[in-house]
């Protein structure tokens, strides 16, 4: 297999350049060593887009964070993304981080952050009423939204896909050789072979620039964990709010998430297994006990799941991305150390590397590429005339899979034979909340191996919770 | 639309003997709404024996259970839809359910028996630490995968709690070869009946851990183990006892959550204990005209109560479809000092039927009494020479006490050691 570009890893970082160079006339290759795409510091994290005041003034952090905040609802509106501008408030509570709202509100303002306001007890009871009688003050910044990280990623990758990007999973890159004009990867999916390469495997982009040579940085993995809360905590509070910063990031939050439940989180520990996403008892004790400080009233006994990811934390000084050509070899591109605000940022990061490596090839845009990702069916939020129609035209969609998040068959057959289709159980969970709900899956879960299994031809034995050795059950009884 | 006297939501052991009793009861036309692809339940996969002891006086497997009720069923004009899942219930009484044959479909009902059951309390329910691997499921999940599917979940196995599906599923799993290692119980007590202890765990010689949890699971892909651990009395995991324990497998038998979405979205309050409706001697709740049975008012031990209760449902909707209703004064009902609560919550006054009231006490008693009271006069006292969380009680109040019980007193029951 030969491409102009490989980009390694199908993060939202991965995806959204992927989608972006396949505006090209370019042959691109979206190279994923997990069973599905979003699988690594995509699959969890905080999950909100961030209006750009933690990085520090001219860091490559601050001026991705504010372009891609820019770009999100845009991007999503066309990838047919729920996006919310809901705003978000770092709240204080001593005169000693009232001062540092003043800090950020400077940093913000010189990264170009819009409309920031430092608000008084009063202003922030108004907007947030149930905020905690402790707090003291507040900076609000009304361009922070939230949005599905993994929902971002799967649409990226769908559309990429349907744009001519080869989207191939299960396919790890194990070394790296250059002859000068095109790079050869061998993959646990065989050799590919590509003039460029955008590395943006997350936690692991320091083992892939290592294989060209370039050991300029490593990364530290930075483990958070969090509480996923029930919806009906969602009515408690409307926007995302922060503690004030410290050394380790920005604290524990409380947030809506686009869904409709309310996610708490995260802790922030470093690590040293990169593929270590056990949540621990005392993470979890962590959250708990600081979670709920903003607004008193929500209760995590309300939790339904709690997980944690990864975040990809350089030991650089600098503590910046990593974007741009390696000095080793300028055909091999880094997009490493996305941390926080990664996902913010992603939209700009995705179109800035695209038009860097068409720049390099002098590749032309194409006059066919659609940036539309058609809207997947949410039966969920439709009203009773819209369901009538939608069963009329296909009975599948009459019959509910997932009682608790209300997803009907269609959707599912939707979701794996989608370009970039579900092929486990968490695949189809990811793409349809299937499972995502209070029960966890208690009920659907076997529903949902069982048309796994007679989509994909499988045995239901053969069908993963999300690949490998995952499996759901072992052989037949006797 | 279609248009109905009575709509049973949920055709299990709940929704057939409420929808039969009416009908026994004069009600003309009756649907029963089934989101399973069969009548039946969780009966369905509750494959041991034990089922009917107290209402056929014969011990019958759990489909046999079922089947006795679905012939009964099938020999009436009530109709039935299955794989039929219902989405809302407005104000009027008209349900709105979806299938993959009908496609959305309207009833307006007079009276509505809600019957929808319970679910398991999942893994995030209680926060057990570390991997999200594959291999931990709910004990009811694991045993629609080996009674209905024909596969097996597991070969090395950890059950987390003693209710009576993780005993039934500890048993189960031994006799398909797989190896039960143990079964963890957070309380210093039991939570499964003494008769499923005896013949699940001590026959088939698997170990039963009190004051014990699990902390933490381990396992990249597939489970490869858990940390379990000695709890305090204030159910707080002891540093320094922690083991690790092998297993492909943690299934959980952690508590069951009536599934009360529907009442609740029909705007019908809830009783904080039991998680279920408000009711009234018949099962009504405090909607005029719906009424609530089976495991979604409260979870039951035994489907024998289901049917009972379920059955006071069935003639509770026909009586209020004939407009035979009560004068809606009531008594309310109270459980106190060790007793956790009481279904029914309230009875009407003028009541035409003795009325039992069932409940579940706090802890274990040995040798204690239960003492029914109205404000400081005593009712009744009955000695109990055990009783435990697990099992429901229950003590029966004549019509003619109940219409004698002073206005604006609550008639409470207490445990007294």
């Amino acid at each position: 297999m030969q491409f102009d570009v490989a980009v390694i890893g199908a993060g939202v970082t991965g995806a959204l350049t992927a989608r972006e160079l396949s505006r090209y006339s370019l042959k691109v290759a979206l190279l994923e060593k997990c069973s599905d795409v979003a699988m690594g510091a995509t699959r969890a994290n905080s999950a909100i887009v961030h209006a750009g005041f933690d990085a520090a003034n001219g860091t490559l952090k601050a001026k991705f964070n504010v372009e891609g905040t820019a770009l999100m609802p845009s991007v999503c509106e066309e990838l047919n993304v729920p996006y919310k501008n809901i705003g978000s408030l770092v709240v204080a509570y001593s005169e000693k981080e009232v001062e540092t709202l003043d800090i950020l509100y400077h940093r913000g303002y010189k990264n170009g952050v819009p409309d920031m306001k430092v608000l008084n007890r009063r202003e922030l009871k108004e907007l947030e009423p149930g905020i905690s009688d402790s707090a003291l003050a507040a900076l609000w910044a009304p361009t922070a939204g939230i949005v599905c990280p993994y929902e971002l990623t799967i649409a990226a990758c769908n559309n990429a896909a349907v744009n001519g990007t080869q989207v191939l999973r299960e396919c790890e890159v194990k070394s790296i050789a250059d002859d000068g004009e095109y790079f050869t990867l061998e993959t646990t999916k065989g050799e590919i072979r590509a003039k460029y390469i955008v590395n943006a495997a997350g936690v692991h982009s320091d083992d892939v620039a290592r294989m060209i040579g370039d050991d300029s940085f490593n990364i530290i993995p930075r483990k958070g964990e969090y509480y996923l809360l029930d919806k009906c905590e969602s009515e408690k509070l409307s926007h995302i709010l922060f503690k004030c910063p410290s050394e380790m990031g920005k604290g524990i939050l409380l947030t809506p998430t686009v869904d409709g439940n309310v996610l708490a989180g995260p802790t922030s520990v470093d690590i040293d297994d990169k593929d270590d996403v056990d949540t621990t008892q005392e993470g979890l004790a962590m959250v708990s006990a600081n979670a709920c400080k903003a607004i008193p009233s929500i209760s995590l006994r309300s939790a339904i799941t709690s997980f944690s990811g990864i975040r990809a934390h350089t030991d650089r000084e600098e503590n910046d991305f990593i974007i741009g050509p390696s000095e080793k070899n300028g055909r091999f591109i880094n997009a490493a150390g996305i941390e926080s605000p990664g996902l913010s940022s992603a939209p700009a990061i995705g179109k800035y590397l695209a038009d860097l490596v068409a720049k390099l090839t002098g590749a032309e845009k194409k006059q066919d590429f659609d940036p539309v990702r058609p809207a997947p069916v949410r039966f969920r939020e439709m009203d009773t005339e819209q369901r009538k129609a939608l069963i009329e035209k296909d009975k599948r969609y009459g019959r509910i899979i997932c009682r608790c998040e209300t997803v009907t068959e269609g959707e599912i057959l939707d979701a794996i034979h989608s370009p970039v289709g579900a092929v486990d159980m968490d695949g189809v969970k990811r793409r349809t909340r299937a499972g995502m709900g209070r029960c966890q899956s208690g009920f659907c879960g076997s529903k949902v191996v069982e048309i796994l299994a007679r989509e994909l031809g499988k045995d239901i034995n053969e069908i993963t919770k999300f690949g490998g050795k995952s499996c759901i059950v072992y052989e037949r009884t006797k | 639309m279609l248009n109905y006297d009575l709509a049973v939501i949920g055709g299990g052991p709940a929704g057939m003997a409420a929808a039969l009793e009416a009908k026994e009861n004069g009600v003309e036309k009756i649907i029963i709404l089934e989101r399973a692809a069969v009548l039946g339940g969780i009966l369905e996969q509750c494959i041991h024996a034990g089922f009917g002891l107290h209402y056929f006086k014969e011990e019958l497997s759990g489909p046999e259970y079922a089947h006795r009720f679905i012939e009964l069923v099938e020999k009436t004009d009530i109709d039935v839809k299955v794989d039929t899942m219902v989405l809302t219930i407005e104000d009027n009484n008209i349900i709105t359910a979806t299938n993959n044959t009908d496609g959305l479909i309207q009833i307006k009902a007079k009276a509505i028996i809600l019957a929808m059951g319970c679910r398991e309390r999942p893994r995030g329910a209680i926060n057990i630490a570390g991997s999200r691997c594959s291999g931990i499921m709910t004990a009811g999940t694991a045993q629609k995968y080996v009674n209905i599917d024909g596969y097996m979940p597991g070969h090395k196995i950890v059950i987390l709690g003693s209710g009576d599906i993780g005993l039934i599923m500890a048993r189960r799993m031994s006799l398909e070869g797989a190896k039960v290692q143990m079964v963890c119980e957070l309380q210093p007590y039991s939570n499964g009946l003494t008769r499923n202890i005896v013949q699940c765990l001590d026959d088939m010689g698997i170990p039963l851990k009190l004051s014990c949890t699990v902390v933490a699971a381990h396992g990249k892909e597939r489970l490869e183990g858990v940390t379990i651990a000695d709890v305090d009395e204030r159910l707080c995991p002891i540093p320094g006892t922690e083991k690790f324990v092998e297993c492909d497998t943690l299934l959980l038998s952690i508590g069951l959550i009536p599934e009360n979405e529907l009442t609740r979205m029909a705007g019908i309050s809830l009783d904080r204990i039991t998680n279920g409706a408000v009711v009234d001697e018949y099962r009504q709740t405090e909607r005029e005209g719906i009424f609530a049975c089976g495991n979604v008012l409260q979870v039951h031990d035994l489907v024998d109560y289901v049917t009972i209760e379920s059955k006071l449902a069935g003639k509770g909707a026909a009586k209020y479809i004939k407009g035979e209703s009560f004068g809606g004064d009531y008594v309310e009902t109270k459980g106190t000092d060790g007793v956790r609560y009481i279904v029914p919550q309230k009875i009407n006054r003028d009541t035409d039927c003795d009325v039992n009231l069932y409940f579940r006490v706090g802890s274990v008693y040995k040798g204690a009494k239960l003492v029914v009271k109205c404000g400081d006069n005593v009712i009744m006292t009955k000695k109990r020479p055990r009783m435990c969380p697990s099992e429901m009680e229950t003590v029966t109040i004549k019509k003619d006490i109940i219409s004698s019980l002073p206005d604006g007193e609550a008639l409470t029951v207490s445990v007294e050691e």
